[in-house]
This record gives C-alpha cells, structure tokens and sequence, in this order.
C-alpha cells in the first residue's frame, strides 16, 4: 500500500463529513427519522400514507445541492470509468443489497455506527471489506 | 415544517457529500483501493459525521418524539442475521465495482449525466427486485 498524498483532501473530506453529521442530526432531532439512503428512497417504492412527502423532500434537497453546486460555480466532479453493463450489474447489487442488509454507508456507515449499533456495525464492516475486495479483482487482478 | 426540514437536511447531506468528494465515484475507488494507491479521505468524511451523529443520536434516544412532535422512529432490530450479512456483501461489491452508493447517486442524478442516470435506473430496479421478493416470501 502507498498513500496517495496528491489525492488526499482532508479539510475538505472531514468538513463534507460534518456537514452530513449535521444533516444526520437534522432529520432525527426535527424529524425523528435516521438518515439512510437507501431505505429513505427504498421505502418510496412501498409507500405507506402519511410517510411519502419527507422522504421526496429529502431526495429534492439531494438533487438540489448539485443544482446548487452548479449555480455558485462549483459543479460536482463526477468521473465514472465503468463502461454500462458493470454500471447496471452494481445498480442491481447496491438496490438489493441495500434493501436486504437493511442500510448503506449512511443507514448503517454514519447513523448506525453513531448510535453503536452492532448490526450496523457489522454490515459496515461487511460492505466495506467487500468493497476492498472488489476493487482489487477488477484493479490489481483482472486488469492485467 | 417537517417538509421543509427533512428538504434542509438532503441539501445539506447532498453539499456534505459533495464538498467532501463523496460524490465523485472515481475518489470513492481511491478510497477502496487500499492495495494500490490509497486515498484516506473518505475515513475522515465517516470520522466527521459520526462524530457529530454521536452526540445527535444520544440525544434522539433520550426523547420520545422529535423536536417538532414527531415521534421518534429509531430502528428497533438487534439480530445479526444472514439477510444484513448477504445484503451488505451484495452491496459492498456493487458499491466497490463502480464507486457508487445510494446517497452519492443522487447527488449525480442530480448532473443529468448518462451514467448516473444509467446506475440510478439499475438501483431502483434492484429494489424493486427486493420488495417483489420479500412480498412473495411474506406470502
């Protein structure tokens, strides 16, 4: 392993980190509702009454932050190197997987861990040892 | 009010991941990549927002509802079962294959670019997927 210092933005990840620590107290101190992605965008699929406008309020403000980004002149960099079929391999992995496992990195990675929750704990620990693994096959193994 | 907090609170989570470089699929790979050539940034994004969720999040428990008299829907489960082990394996290595998790793929859907759009599409079908299956084995 090297560490590569040209990538590392430390300021800039801890204080992006804060601010998703902040919106995480936001919607469970105002709302009463953990903030996990995957469930708060899964559930919509299962829509009970009365538990509908929060969760499309919160996806909006999602979107918003890049409209918003965008407008102050700061639009997100997004660079994604994979080709469509992995695209749409990992879209069914990461939507049924989510919903299985019960969260994502911010379900179980931010709001489960904060609240030391050994299921989260153990699902973050599984989803990011996966992840490791993975990208060593595709980089280091299958890359030739 | 609760519209307009839970609307505040994806803004602030969508700039959270951008100003961190969550948002970007190829510094989530970075950050995965610890064999190669690693990228650390994305251990400080979990250590920032934990550590102001702890202190939240010990504060929920102790209410019974929220500060606007909802009331206070924090998960209940204990049990370390196949379903969070498998679901979270799947996960991790879709999110590892591309560098996109729920959260920051709506941040790019947010883009109109092709791709995200593409995974975006893909994820909601695999939770389509879930909700068929857990339907038919509720019966």
């Amino acid at each position: 392993m090297t560490i590569d210092w040209a990538a590392f933005t430390p300021y800039a990840s801890l204080f992006g980190g804060v601010l998703i620590g902040i919106s995480a107290a936001m919607l469970v101190l105002l709302n009463g509702r953990v903030a996990g992605v995957s469930g708060i965008v899964g559930s919509l699929l299962r829509p009970t009454a009365g538990d509908v406008a929060w969760r499309v309020a919160f996806i909006v403000g999602l979107l918003s932050a890049t409209l918003l980004a965008t407008i102050v002149g700061r639009p997100p960099t997004i660079t994604v190197s994979a080709g469509y079929p992995l695209l749409i391999v990992a879209g069914l992995l990461v939507g049924f997987g989510t919903r299985l496992g019960g969260g994502c990195t911010s379900g179980h990675g931010v709001c489960g861990i904060s609240r030391f929750s050994m299921r989260s704990v153990v699902a973050t620990l599984v989803f990011m040892v996966a992840g490791f693994v993975a990208v060593y096959l595709l980089r280091h193994v299958f890359a030739g | 009010m609760l519209i307009i907090a839970a609307l505040a609170a994806g803004l602030i989570f969508g700039i959270g991941l951008i100003v961190s470089g969550m948002a970007n699929p190829a510094k989530v790979l970075g950050f995965l990549d610890v064999t190669g050539n690693w990228d650390p940034s994305l251990a400080l994004v979990m250590v920032g927002a934990i550590g102001v969720g702890v202190v939240a999040f010990a504060i929920a428990r102790r209410r019974p509802q929220s500060l606007l008299q909802a009331p206070m829907r924090l998960p209940t489960a204990t049990d370390l079962d196949v379903r969070l082990v498998l679901g979270s394996l799947a996960f991790g290595v879709g999110w590892g294959l591309v560098g996109f998790c729920p959260g920051p793929a709506v941040v790019a859907l947010g883009t109109g670019l092709p791709k995200p759009i593409a995974f975006v599409i893909a994820m909601l079908a695999g939770m389509l997927v879930f909700e068929w299956l857990d339907r038919k084995r509720a019966g």
